[in-house]
């Protein structure tokens, strides 16, 4: 299925090469853009930085996410109070905190973390809490019945039953992550790849413009498929526990 | 129900006070009240300079509600975020439609909008000053472009896995394809529709406020960005605060009434 | 409906009825591969009479339900005939109804718009489709719960309302797959009764499938035994069972539980296989 794409490059091929939209290069001018600007220092810098915010923003996501996601689960007074505040962040334009971020923290790398972080830490909490209540009690007591301690049953048990929600969150973590890393250099604009689309469309160098947001989407799409991968892997007991 | 009266009348005053304390909504506006309280003091501290108390905050809001400051920027802001939720629901509803129907369709379309969800396509958004400027039209694209993916993805999903045995016992009462389509596959995939409608709004949010904070300065978004370049925390602060709550609260009414029209106990059986 | 009790020791051939008639539908030879290579049938051979209850009965597996499918055309054979009424099944048609095992109900609609679904479907006015629909309501035992959701009702009770649906389109043949399999047995034994009232002055032809070989004997007139896949027919049974007595005395009747033990251990021999 994934070949209509090739179709859509062979339009966008067409569509380049008689100019119809100003924006839009063809194709194949495109992929020549790719070497010069994955050679660049620019792009190296570039990629470099969103990397470290993109990497350290998602870690702490990870581990502030899944603790208190399981902490929602397995408490419903936590799960209800806590609830309330992640669904409020988790649905709001979070876009609109970023000035904030760069009032409070700067122009620079502390931000784009900080944007990460909170682009993606409530759906993965969201998530674990979803999977920790999945969990068939059943096995809780089984646990317990073999004398697991409270550290062996969460790590053990309550974890990887919860595991097929626990990756779907994962999943959509790294994508919204991916898009505050962006979002929040868009808004910086000196820094990293957002700085890069605005000096390419600034200066209308189209074809490598679309080559740098060929080369993002790509990374996106291959994170967020990996995670899809070990999500298949578990699916096999999502259904039976 | 017998029961539970038994169990209530046997509490004592003592039990019913504690029962009452431990409700959820007596435990969610104690935690309101303690991160008010927190950020009082993390901006008396100061923990930043840019960061300003609590209540300088919510009285800048009450003074942007009363002079009309929100009133006119939300005119504005408004516009575009429901012009280009509308349409994307329109025209992504059917899209998905076509999609979940036409093996054709969802060869061609769906990788692109796979790949549109998994992806930063907010930096796209610059780009659309080039051809539409920077109007009413920019903004409403940049709706269109964050929103479009969500939706178009969950109608997919909800016409294209109608349960098997509802399909196969319209077939057995000898349903022709529209009937099929119209009585049984829609009915069926309107919660998965719908959810994507919710999801496509918060979507349009950020769509709406990407494009003020990048394309053109005007209605919330400016405000925002004006509040800063002139250092006024606590205006800028309540002006992102009255954005979250506006969204939040916008899109719980739709969960709500999506909970209601959509009781899980109506979909699978 | 006959009482002649018989085994007849060519397996695939029905004893004639009584009345001498068409067979309401006939099967040669039915052969069913599914894609990947597993067959699930291998040659069934065997007579509905008109007016009369047939059940298919045998080990899990055995393709009953697919045998079942491929009657009311939901399901294409791989080769073999399957003759209605003389004409092949080339597919759905409004001389077979469907009752359905997983209720395949619309769990948006009401009981009353489930149950005329199949009117609905044939372009019938709302006002009439409705009336006819609120008779077979009340004939099934539901009256009351027209305004009501399938999710307000206990599994047999929805059962009641596919078997309503399968009766108002008034086919002349009904199609039951495992009807009462997601009941419990007191409402099971129960609902036997209330399928032999209904069917007592309606004229249809019944096939049904289960695989309870009480419940096959308590309401047929004729057992069709399935090998277990890929299944042929191993036997066909007329038990015959006296039907004057209360239910209580059939089930006593040493008649019937003779004929539950001979099917019993004419099973018993394919699962030991």
């Amino acid at each position: 299925m994934a070949f209509s794409l090739l179709v859509w490059f062979a339009i966008w091929e067409v569509v380049g090469q008689l100019d119809l939209v100003s924006l839009l290069p063809p194709f194949s001018e495109v992929i020549t853009a790719f070497p010069e600007v994955v050679s660049s220092g620019t792009f190296a810098d570039a990629a470099w930085i969103t990397l470290q915010a993109f990497l350290i923003g998602m870690g702490l996501s990870f581990a502030i996410g899944i603790g208190v996601g399981m902490l929602m689960g397995t408490s419903r007074a936590v799960g209800s109070v806590m609830g309330m505040w992640v669904n409020i962040f988790e649905s709001s334009p979070l876009t609109a905190i970023v000035p904030a971020l760069m009032a409070l923290l700067g122009f620079g790398l502390e931000t784009m973390i900080v944007t990460v972080f909170l682009f993606s830490v409530w759906v993965i909490a969201l998530d674990t809490q979803v999977g920790v209540e999945r969990v068939n009690p059943s096995l809780v007591e089984m646990g317990r019945s073999f004398g697991a301690t409270k550290r062996v049953l969460y790590s053990r048990i309550v974890l990887h039953a919860a595991l097929p929600e626990l990756l779907a969150g994962i999943r959509l973590g790294l994508i919204r992550g991916l898009k505050g890393v962006i979002i929040g250099q868009l808004l910086i604009a000196v820094l990293g790849v957002g700085y890069l689309f605005e000096l390419y469309s600034r200066n209308f160098l189209m074809p490598e413009f679309w080559a740098l947001l060929i080369i993002l989407f790509t990374f996106a799409f291959m994170a967020s498929e990996a995670v899809a991968y070990f999500e298949r892997k578990v699916a096999f007991y999502a259904s039976s526990r | 129900m017998a029961a539970s009266a038994g169990i209530r009348a046997g509490r004592t005053p003592a039990r019913r006070v504690a029962a009452g304390v431990s409700s959820p909504w007596v435990l969610r506006g104690a935690s309101v009240l303690f991160v008010l309280g927190l950020w009082e003091w993390a901006g008396r501290v100061p923990v930043n300079i840019a960061f300003p108390t609590c209540t300088e905050t919510l009285a800048a809001f009450g003074e942007m509600l009363v002079d009309g400051t929100f009133a006119e920027a939300y005119a504005e802001t408004a516009g575009p975020l429901i012009v280009g939720v509308l349409l994307t629901a329109a025209g992504g509803v059917f899209a998905g439609l076509v999609m979940g129907l036409s093996p054709r369709a969802e060869w061609l379309g769906l990788p692109v909008f796979i790949v549109l969800q998994a992806s930063p396509s907010a930096a796209i958004v610059p780009l659309i000053t080039f051809i539409y400027g920077i109007g009413f039209t920019a903004k409403v694209f940049a709706v269109v472009l964050l929103s479009a993916p969500v939706i178009v993805l969950n109608s997919y999903r909800g016409i294209a896995n109608t349960p098997r045995s509802l399909l196969e016992m319209s077939n057995a009462f000898l349903a022709s394809r529209w009937q099929r389509i119209w009585k049984v596959v829609i009915p069926a995939g309107s919660g998965l529709i719908f959810a994507g409608l919710r999801l496509g709004l918060a979507q349009g949010f950020t769509g709406a406020v990407l494009a003020e904070l990048i394309i053109t300065p005007t209605g919330v978004g400016d405000l925002i960005t004006f509040y800063r370049s002139g250092a006024d925390y606590p205006k800028m602060f309540a002006a992102i605060l009255s954005i979250i709550l506006v969204a939040s609260v916008s899109v719980t009414l739709l969960q709500n009434l999506e909970r209601r029209l959509f009781r899980p106990e109506m979909r699978a059986i | 409906m006959t009482d002649r009790a018989s085994i007849t020791s060519e397996p695939g051939v029905g004893a004639p009825a009584a009345d001498g008639r068409d067979p309401a539908v006939r099967i040669v030879d039915l052969v069913k591969e599914f894609p990947g290579g597993v067959r699930a049938l291998g040659g069934l051979t065997f007579d509905v009479p008109r007016g009369e209850l047939t059940s298919i009965i045998g080990p899990s597996g055995c393709g009953k339900t697919t045998t079942l499918k491929i009657i009311g055309g939901l399901v294409d054979a791989t080769s073999g005939r399957v003759d209605v009424d003389g004409v092949p099944v080339t597919g759905p048609g409004p001389d077979r109804a469907f009752v359905f095992q997983d209720f395949a109900l619309m769990p948006w609609a009401t009981v009353l718009r489930n149950v005329a679904f199949g009117l609905e479907l044939r372009g019938l006015p709302r006002e009439e489709r409705e009336d006819i629909a609120r008779a077979y309501v009340d004939k099934v035992g539901l009256s009351g719960f027209e305004d009501s959701y399938p999710h307000q009702l206990s599994g047999g009770m929805r059962q009641r309302v596919g078997l309503a649906r399968a009766l108002a389109v008034d086919a002349d043949i009904l199609l039951m797959d495992e009807p009462f399999a997601s009941v419990d047995e007191q409402i099971r034994r129960q609902f036997q009764d209330d399928l032999l009232r209904l069917l007592s002055d309606e004229n249809k032809t019944v096939i049904f499938v289960t695989h309870s070989i009480e419940e096959a004997v308590y309401v047929s007139d004729q057992v069709v035994l399935l090998t277990r896949g890929p299944s042929s027919v191993s036997k066909v049974v007329r038990p015959g069972v006296d039907r004057s007595g209360s239910s209580d005395e059939i089930r006593r009747d040493p008649a019937y539980l003779d004929w539950v033990e001979q099917i019993w251990h004419e099973l018993r021999g394919y699962l030991e296989r």
